[in-house]
């Protein structure tokens, strides 16, 4: 499914090429954590609704997160940021209101008391001939800054077994970036920020 | 799925099993960035904000325990969500005009730029704030700390920075706010922030301070930032020329988002 953004603006797969712009010059503003108060400041309606609930071509991604107890964890953010099926970047305004229409990539999830998530969207196509995945970023209280991460669709092994990054993996990391289909169609997914199975996050 | 396990309720997470003295939390505080500038000073890189750090007692199991792999952004990585004015509504930045009344408190304007590691603005990009209000009480209905909720206050807002990166809010100064980390641990005054940069590489949540507080120095979450340097720039700047006569009091607090070390662009120029 193509979804064409309401701006008229559909994205054909941008490209952005590495430009050496000499020394950085100004530092960073370091982050902080989320804090447990942040549902008044961050929840909005449909925020997890990328696409709407079991339209054509949409499929759910679901999962728990974990602490190093393996205990949920039921006051975090999970954030994802995908392609369109067919590989495009969504350029599509609008994830803070959604119109039920515009296929804008971004979808925002607070965990449940049981640590759940999930979310509505579409599996992301290949880009740039690339196993496809999620970008995802967890925050939480009590984790004092974001945590990147990916989560990879399963169904290509091809794809995936070329991928350079999840080829510098052991089998067992690799795992925990590789979502789960279930016989529904839907993706499983769970996260973990510590312990055994403790989720490869990453960094840029 | 591997367990059935039941969450305990959000509310009784919120305290510490330990309740250690402010003054053990001070100590710890101390010793781990003694600790980070030894570890600097043998040449180890240490990222500006520590995932570990135990004097804040919620990480100690939410932390990871390896370091984050190093990777190069690819495909969807070097973009960020598309914002514009239809995603906020221009009262959403005023959260003094979000009830029939005003709020208690003493008036704030905050005001800034949003940039990335060369300086350059950032434009249509959704800034989201929310904070405690004067008292130092959240709405959320898991803070119940015993300071009077303000019918006339709720503290969340939202806006789009314009094409020079610029964002402005209107608010109420926050109270500090105690939170059962130890005995007798308060917050210093805080507005929550929520950042999208170009690219999704460069989000993040992170929250500004006000200058002078004497908390500083007590508070653990201020104190994941091991560095002086790295702490400061999370405190604004009382800036007399964006205060607004008989109004309002004005700060002045840049956002600067960091990404890959070469930063990725895209042809056309629409961030």
């Amino acid at each position: 499914m193509t979804t064409p953004s309401a701006d008229g603006t559909t994205a054909t797969a941008p490209t952005r090429t590495k430009r050496d712009l000499g020394p950085k010059t100004h530092e960073r503003t370091p982050g902080q954590t989320v804090g447990p108060f942040f549902a008044f400041g961050t929840v909005y309606d449909k925020m997890n609704e990328v696409v709407y609930p079991h339209s054509p071509g949409s499929v759910r991604l679901s999962g728990t997160l974990y602490d190093g107890a393996g205990q949920p964890i039921p006051d975090a953010l999970v954030e994802i940021w995908g392609a369109d099926s067919e590989g495009n970047i969504p350029r599509g305004r609008g994830s803070r209101r959604r119109d039920d229409f515009t296929f804008t990539g971004y979808g925002r999830c607070a965990t449940t008391d049981e640590g759940g998530f999930a979310f509505w969207t579409l599996n992301p196509g290949q880009v740039d001939s690339r196993a496809p995945f999620f970008a995802a970023i967890v925050f939480a209280r009590g984790l004092p800054d974001k945590l990147h991460t990916r989560i990879y669709l399963p169904d290509d092994q091809d794809l995936l077994d070329a991928d350079p990054f999840l080829s510098s993996l052991t089998p067992d990391e690799r795992a925990t970036l590789i979502a789960t289909r279930t016989p529904d169609g839907n993706l499983h997914h769970d996260l973990r920020l510590q312990g055994e199975k403790e989720t490869v996050f990453i960094a840029f | 799925m591997t367990t059935n396990k039941t969450a305990a309720a959000p509310e009784e997470l919120l305290a510490a099993p330990d309740q250690a003295t402010q003054n053990q939390i001070t100590q710890e505080i101390r010793d781990l960035h003694g600790e980070v500038a030894r570890r600097e000073a043998e040449g180890e890189h240490v990222p500006a904000t520590m995932w570990n750090f135990p004097p804040y007692r919620s990480s100690i199991l939410r932390h990871p325990t390896k370091n984050p792999r190093l990777v190069d952004p690819e495909t969807i990585e070097l973009w960020s969500p598309a914002y514009g004015q239809r995603d906020v509504a221009a009262i959403e930045s005023d959260l003094t005009l979000q009830h029939t009344g005003e709020p208690q408190g003493e008036r704030i304007t905050v005001q800034g730029r949003l940039l990335d590691s060369w300086g350059r603005p950032i434009a249509n990009q959704l800034i989201e704030v929310w904070q405690a209000n004067a008292a130092g009480r959240y709405i959320h209905q898991r803070d119940q700390h015993p300071a009077p909720l303000d019918p006339n206050f709720t503290g969340a807002g939202r806006f789009i920075t314009n094409d020079d990166g610029e964002y402005k809010f209107t608010s109420i100064k926050p109270g500090p706010y105690p939170w059962k980390n130890h005995v007798n641990a308060w917050r210093p005054a805080h507005i929550h922030f929520s950042i999208f940069g170009s690219g999704f590489t460069q989000r993040i949540v992170t929250q500004m301070y006000f200058p002078g507080d004497p908390l500083f120095a007590l508070d653990p979450i201020y104190n994941t930032i091991p560095r002086q340097k790295d702490r400061d720039r999370l405190i604004g700047t009382y800036d007399h020329d964006l205060t607004v006569p008989e109004f309002s009091m004005g700060y002045r607090w840049d956002i600067v988002v960091d990404g890959p070390d070469a930063t990725w662009f895209e042809p056309e120029g629409d961030h």
